[in-house]
C-alpha cells in the first residue's frame, strides 16, 4: 500500500477489504508442526528442521515431544505444553522470572535448553497445585500480599519452594539468599519475605 | 440520580488536562471514618490473588489464539541515520514468513507529532525500521536479519549539553530544544530576595536516565473480525490505546476493542500507545491472521521510555532566622529523540513557603530512546536536588534540617494561590521523626570514625492527589445477592480490583467474596482515566461508592413498595431491608429481586467533581538511615520510615505494598540504576537485566509505613489521595541526606554508586 490515494490516511475501503478474512481464512494453511516435521524428514532447515525427540517428566506426568535443539525449557513449557504460568522476563538468566524446579532444584528455565531436561523431573507453578487447591506457599503469598502485578510471582513461588525443600526452617538470611535470584520490579520484597517465612511456618505445622 | 456535565481540570504526570465529565449533580457526602468501617481501610487480601499465585492469571504475554502469527521488529542499529534503500524480498521468502511491513509499503501514519510509524529518518538506536510476521517468533527473528537496509549515517548527539549547542546535529527541524524555548516560571522578585538573604547556596545536581523495565515486556495480541479489531494490550490506558489505534488505522474508535486483564507492571512506560500495536494490526490485516507482537528485554531498554536525565542548578537564599527568601532552579534534561518532558522544578515551586522564585527548564532532544512518564516524573529528580541543597542551607544556618523545613512550611499552593483541601505534612514530620529516632542523628556530619559510618536523613514530598472525573462504574446486583462491578479502569498490579470491591462490600454489607470485578475492557466498562499519576484509587472508588449508595436506595425503595410502608421507616443492613418498628417486616435482596421479578438491579455511579477553589495534593516525609562502607563505597539502606498524608487508606495491605515498592524503586534510582550510552557509537550498553542494575530482595531495608491522614472529606465520598508516586518521590533525597550525614561530604550526582562515594571520600581527605 502506498500513499498515492489519500496522503497520510489509509483508504478505509481498501482497509476493510484487506481484513475481511479474519482468523477463519487461515485454516487451510498447514500447521507449523506438520511442515516442520516434513522439513526435518527432508534433511532439515536452519530454522524449523532438525527436531529431536525429548522425553521428560513435567508436573508428575511423562512428556514425549519433538523439539528444536535451540528451544529453551521455558519455551517448551510455554509454547509446546501451554504451561504459561512460567513467565519469560529477561530471557537471559538474570532475573528468575522463569524459575521452575528441576529434580527439586530451582533453575532459570529461560537459560537452559529443553533437551538438557531430558529424563529429568520438571515442576512448574501449575504442578504445585493439588487439583484446584493452592499449595501452602501459594496460599502464603495470597495471605501476605507477596506480590503486586503478579508477573514474577510464579518464579518467586517456585524459588520459595526450592528454598523450603532445602531449608524447611529457614532463617531470615536464608530466605533473603534463597529469594535473591528473583527480581520483582514492583519490589514487593518485604511481603515476599513475609510470605516465604509464613509458608515455612504453615508447612511445619501441617 | 441527577447528573450534570462539568469541565474538569487535573494534572496527570506532566501536564494539566481539561476534560468534560458527567458528575453527580448533588456533589458527594463523605463516608464514615475508617474506625467505623468493616472492610474499607482493612488489610483485605487481593481478589485476584488466586489467579496470580496459581499461574492461571492470563497476561497479554500469555494469550494464544488459533492460527496466531508472531511478529518481531527490526530496529535501527544507528543513533542517527536515513534509510536510502530497503529490500525485504529475500526475507519474505524465508520459511514461515507471512508478511513484512516498512516505510515503503505502508501509508505514512503520523506518530510523535512530526514523525511517522515508519520514518526513513531514524533518530535513535532502536527506532523502528520494519516489522515481520511469521509462523513463530524464531522465524520472524531470523527474517529480520535478511532484510537488506542501506543506511546513510548522520552525525548524532547523545548528550543533552552537547545537543543544546549551536552546531549540534539537528534531530528535528527547529532545533534540539523541545518547543524552541525553555519552560519558565517566576513569582516575586528573585534578585530582591537574594539581596535580603544572609545565606546563599548554589549547587548543581545531576540525575541519570532510569528505565522502567516492567517484568512483562510490552506486547499486544490483535485479531480482526471483519472490520472490527480486538487488541489485547499490556497497557495502563485502554481508552487511549483504543483511540490511538483507531486513529492510526482510520477506523471509528467504536470498532476497536482494547482488553487488558492482567499486566506485569508499567510504572509509566505503558501509558503510551506503542507503535508495535499498530504494526501488529497492519500485519494481521495483510496476512488474515491474528498476530502477537512482543518486545524483548533489549527493546525494552531501548524503545519504550525512560525517566529523562537532569542537570539542575539550584540557588537557595535564606535569612538568619531560617526563612527562605529566594529560590531558583535552572535545568535541562534529555527527552530522547521524540517529544517528552524533562522538567523537574515543581517541588521547588510549591512545597516550601518562598515569596521569590524563578525557574527555567529545557527539554532537549538527543539521539536516544524517547522518554516517557516514570513514577512521579520530574518530582523524584527535582526532590533529590531540592532536599539536598536545603540540608546544606540548614547546616550553614546551624539549624536542624527538620526545623528548617518546619519554619518554611507552606499553607497554600503558591503557584495557583489556592488553599489545600488538606495538608498534614507537619504531622508526617512528627510521626516520622519519632519512628526513626531523629534525635539519634549525628549533629556533626561524618562524625563516625570507623570503616562503617551511619547517618540519618530525610526529605519531603508533594504530588497531585485528587484523581478526576469522568470515572464511571456499573454495579449489577444479582438475584442471588452477589455483585458485579464493571468499570473501564485497569488494575496495573496496584490492587484496583480489590479496593473497588472493598468499597462496594462496605456499603452494601455483602461479603467481599460475593463481589466480582470486571475491568480493562473498552467494549464493556464505562470510561475511567488512565492508570497513572496516582489517579486510579481517588478517581474510581468514589464512583463505586456512588453506585453502591444508589443501589441501597433502590433496595429501600423497592422494599417500601413491597411492604407498603414509608421508605423512611426502613433501614438497610447486611443484605436486608428491615422496618425500624415492626421487626417482622423485612426483605432480603433475594426476596426483593424475586418479588420485583428482576434477575439483576443496575446502577451507574460517577465520580464527583473536585471542589472549586482548592489545590489537592498528597504530602509526606521519608526518613532514611544508611550505613556507608568507607572501604568499598557501598551504601546499605538500613531503615526507611515513610510518613504520609494520602487521605483515606482504603486497603492497608496493598497500600503498604505500594510504599515498599516505591521506596525500593527510590533506592534503585538513588544507588544503582542507570542507562549508559556509549558516546562513540550512540549505542545503549545497559540493555539487559544483568547490566541494568535493579534492586533485589538483598537491597531491602526495614520499612515502616505511617499514614497520618484520615479521609479528605473535601475531595470525594471516599476521600482517598493516590499513593503510587508519593511512595517514591522523597526516597532518593532522604538517602542522599543520610549519606551526607554519615560521611560528611555531599554527593551531587545520582546514582550514588561506590565509585562516586569513594571519590567523594578521597576529596574529603
Amino acid at each position: 500500500m502506498s500513499n498515492e490515494e489519500n496522503g497520510n490516511n489509509i483508504s478505509r475501503r481498501k482497509f476493510i477489504k484487506g481484513v475481511g478474512v479474519g482468523i477463519a481464512g487461515s485454516c487451510v494453511l498447514p500447521s507449523l508442526e506438520q511442515s516442520a516435521i516434513a522439513q526435518a524428514k527432508e534433511g532439515g532447515d536452519a530454522v524449523h528442521g532438525g527436531k529431536e525427540l525429548l522425553s521428560l517428566t513435567v508436573n508428575g506426568k511423562p512428556v514425549r515431544v519433538l523439539v528444536e535443539p535451540r528451544m529453551t525449557l521455558a519455551e517448551l513449557l510455554r509454547e509446546k505444553l501451554q504451561l504459561t504460568g512460567t513467565k519469560i522476563v529477561c530471557n537471559q538468566g538474570a532475573c528468575g522470572g522463569c524459575t521452575v524446579l528441576l529434580d527439586g532444584h530451582a533453575v532459570y528455565s529461560c537459560h537452559m535448553l529443553a533437551l538438557d531436561a531430558a529424563e529429568r523431573e520438571v515442576t512448574t507453578i501449575e504442578g504445585l497445585m493439588t487439583g484446584e487447591e493452592l499449595h501452602p506457599i501459594q496460599q502464603a503469598f495470597v495471605d501476605k500480599d507477596g506480590y503486586q502485578c503478579g508477573f514474577c510471582t510464579p518464579g518467586q513461588v517456585m524459588a520459595a519452594q526450592a528454598l523450603l525443600l532445602r531449608h524447611p526452617r529457614p532463617t531470615r538470611e536464608q530466605v533473603l539468599e534463597g529469594m535473591s535470584g528473583n527480581i520483582c520490579r514492583c519490589a514487593a520484597y518485604p511481603k515476599i519475605l513475609e510470605s516465604a517465612l509464613a509458608a515455612a511456618e504453615k508447612i511445619r505445622k501441617s | 440520580m441527577a447528573r450534570k456535565i462539568i469541565k474538569s481540570k487535573y494534572f496527570v504526570e506532566e501536564d494539566f488536562v481539561e476534560v468534560l465529565a458527567e458528575v453527580p449533580a448533588g456533589g458527594s457526602s463523605p463516608l464514615p471514618t475508617n474506625q467505623e468501617m468493616k472492610v474499607i481501610g482493612r488489610p483485605v487480601t487481593r481478589l485476584d490473588g488466586y489467579d496470580k499465585v496459581s499461574g492461571t492469571a492470563r497476561y497479554t504475554f500469555d494469550i494464544n489464539l488459533p492460527h496466531l502469527a508472531h511478529a518481531r521488529t527490526l530496529r535501527s542499529p544507528y543513533a542517527h541515520a536515513r534509510i536510502t534503500a530497503i529490500d525485504a524480498r529475500e526475507a519474505a521468502k524465508m520459511p514461515g514468513v507471512l508478511g513484512i511491513i516498512h516505510y515503503q509499503n505502508v501509508d505514512q501514519i503520523p506518530w510523535y507529532g512530526s514523525s511517522f510509524l515508519f520514518d526513513p529518518h531514524l533518530r535513535y538506536v532502536g527506532d523502528e525500521v520494519a516489522c515481520v510476521a511469521a509462523e513463530t517468533e524464531a522465524a520472524a527473528s531470523a527474517a529480520l536479519k535478511r532484510i537488506k537496509v542501506e543506511y546513510e549515517e548522520l552525525p548524532f548527539v547523545v548528550d543533552a549539553a552537547a545537543a543544546m549547542k549551536q552546531n549540534a546535529p539537528a534531530i528535528h527541524e527547529g532545533g534540539n530544544i523541545q518547543g524552541g524555548k525553555p519552560a519558565v516560571y517566576a513569582r516575586g522578585d528573585f534578585d530582591a530576595g537574594l539581596a535580603e538573604a544572609d545565606v546563599v547556596v548554589e549547587e548543581t545536581f545531576t540525575t541519570q536516565v532510569e528505565v522502567h523495565n516492567p517484568t512483562e515486556v510490552h506486547c499486544s495480541v490483535v485479531n480482526w473480525e471483519g472490520d472490527r479489531l480486538t487488541v489485547w494490550d499490556s497497557t495502563q490506558a485502554i481508552f487511549s490505546v483504543r483511540d490511538t489505534v483507531a486513529q492510526s488505522l482510520g477506523l471509528p474508535a467504536s470498532q476497536v476493542r482494547v482488553i487488558k486483564r492482567y499486566m506485569g507492571g508499567g510504572f509509566g512506560s505503558k501509558l503510551t500507545t506503542g507503535k508495535y500495536t499498530v504494526m501488529a494490526a497492519l500485519l494481521a490485516q495483510r496476512i488474515g491472521r491474528p498476530v502477537r507482537i512482543t518486545l524483548d528485554r533489549e527493546e525494552m531498554n531501548l524503545a519504550v521510555g525512560n525517566r529523562p536525565d537532569s542537570v539542575q542548578k539550584l540557588t537557595v537564599a535564606a535569612k538568619k532566622d531560617g526563612t527562605l527568601s529566594a529560590m531558583s532552579h535552572w535545568s535541562y534534561g534529555a527527552v530522547g529523540a521524540y517529544p517528552s518532558g524533562a522538567a523537574c522544578s515543581w517541588p521547588l515551586r510549591t512545597i516550601y513557603q518562598c515569596p521569590n522564585v524563578k525557574t527555567e527548564e529545557y527539554s532537549v532532544f538527543i539521539n536516544a530512546g524517547p522518554g516517557r512518564p516514570f513514577r512521579a516524573p520530574g518530582h523524584v529528580q527535582g526532590t533529590f536536588a531540592l532536599e539536598s541543597i536545603l540540608d546544606d542551607v540548614a547546616e550553614k544556618l546551624a539549624m536542624d534540617p527538620l526545623e528548617f523545613r518546619r519554619k518554611n512550611h507552606a499553607t497554600i499552593d503558591q503557584v495557583m494561590n489556592l488553599p489545600y483541601t488538606s495538608k498534614k505534612l507537619l504531622e508526617a514530620y512528627d510521626a516520622g521523626a519519632k519512628a526513626i529516632g531523629w534525635d539519634r542523628r549525628r549533629k556533626v556530619p561524618g562524625a563516625d570514625k570507623g570503616r562503617y559510618q551511619r547517618g540519618l536523613g530525610f526529605a519531603s514530598q508533594i504530588w497531585w492527589g485528587a484523581g478526576t472525573p469522568p470515572a464511571g462504574c456499573i454495579l449489577k446486583l444479582n438475584r442471588d445477592g452477589s455483585v458485579r462491578l464493571i468499570a473501564g479502569t485497569q488494575d496495573i498490579g496496584t490492587g484496583t480490583y480489590t479496593v473497588m470491591a472493598q468499597v462496594a462490600a462496605e456499603i452494601l454489607e455483602i461479603p467481599i467474596e460475593r463481589i466480582q470485578v470486571n475491568l480493562g475492557d473498552t467494549a464493556v466498562g464505562p470510561y475511567c482515566p488512565l492508570s497513572g499519576g496516582s489517579l486510579t484509587t481517588p478517581s474510581v472508588t468514589p464512583a463505586v461508592a456512588d453506585a453502591a449508595l444508589q443501589m441501597k436506595e433502590k433496595l429501600l425503595s423497592a422494599a417500601a413498595a413491597i411492604l407498603e410502608v414509608p421508605q423512611g421507616e426502613l433501614v438497610y443492613q447486611r443484605g436486608e431491608v428491615r422496618h425500624t418498628g415492626d421487626t417482622s417486616k423485612k426483605k432480603t435482596i433475594v426476596e426483593i429481586l424475586r418479588e420485583m421479578r428482576e434477575q439483576t438491579l443496575l446502577t451507574y455511579g460517577a465520580r464527583n467533581a473536585n471542589p472549586e477553589g482548592y489545590a489537592i495534593n498528597s504530602f509526606g516525609a521519608q526518613f532514611a538511615e544508611v550505613e556507608v562502607d568507607t572501604l568499598t563505597g557501598h551504601v546499605k539502606v538500613i531503615k526507611v520510615v515513610a510518613a504520609h498524608d494520602i487521605g483515606r487508606a482504603v486497603n492497608r495491605l496493598t497500600l503498604e505494598n505500594q510504599f515498599h515498592g516505591g521506596i525500593l524503586q527510590g533506592i534503585g534510582f538513588a544507588l544503582m540504576e542507570e542507562r549508559v550510552i556509549d558516546p562513540q557509537t550512540g549505542k545503549v550498553l545497559t540493555v539487559n537485566l544483568h547490566d541494568y542494575k535493579m534492586p533485589t530482595i538483598m537491597d531491602m531495608p526495614e520499612i515502616e509505613v505511617i499514614i497520618v491522614s484520615e479521609a479528605d472529606t473535601k475531595i470525594s465520598n471516599v476521600g482517598a489521595k493516590g499513593v503510587g508516586e508519593p511512595a517514591m518521590i522523597p526516597t532518593p533525597g532522604a538517602i542522599a541526606n543520610a549519606i551526607y550525614n554519615a560521611i560528611g561530604v555531599r554527593l551531587h550526582s545520582l546514582p550514588m554508586t561506590p565509585d562516586k562515594i569513594l571519590m567523594a571520600l578521597a576529596q574529603k581527605g
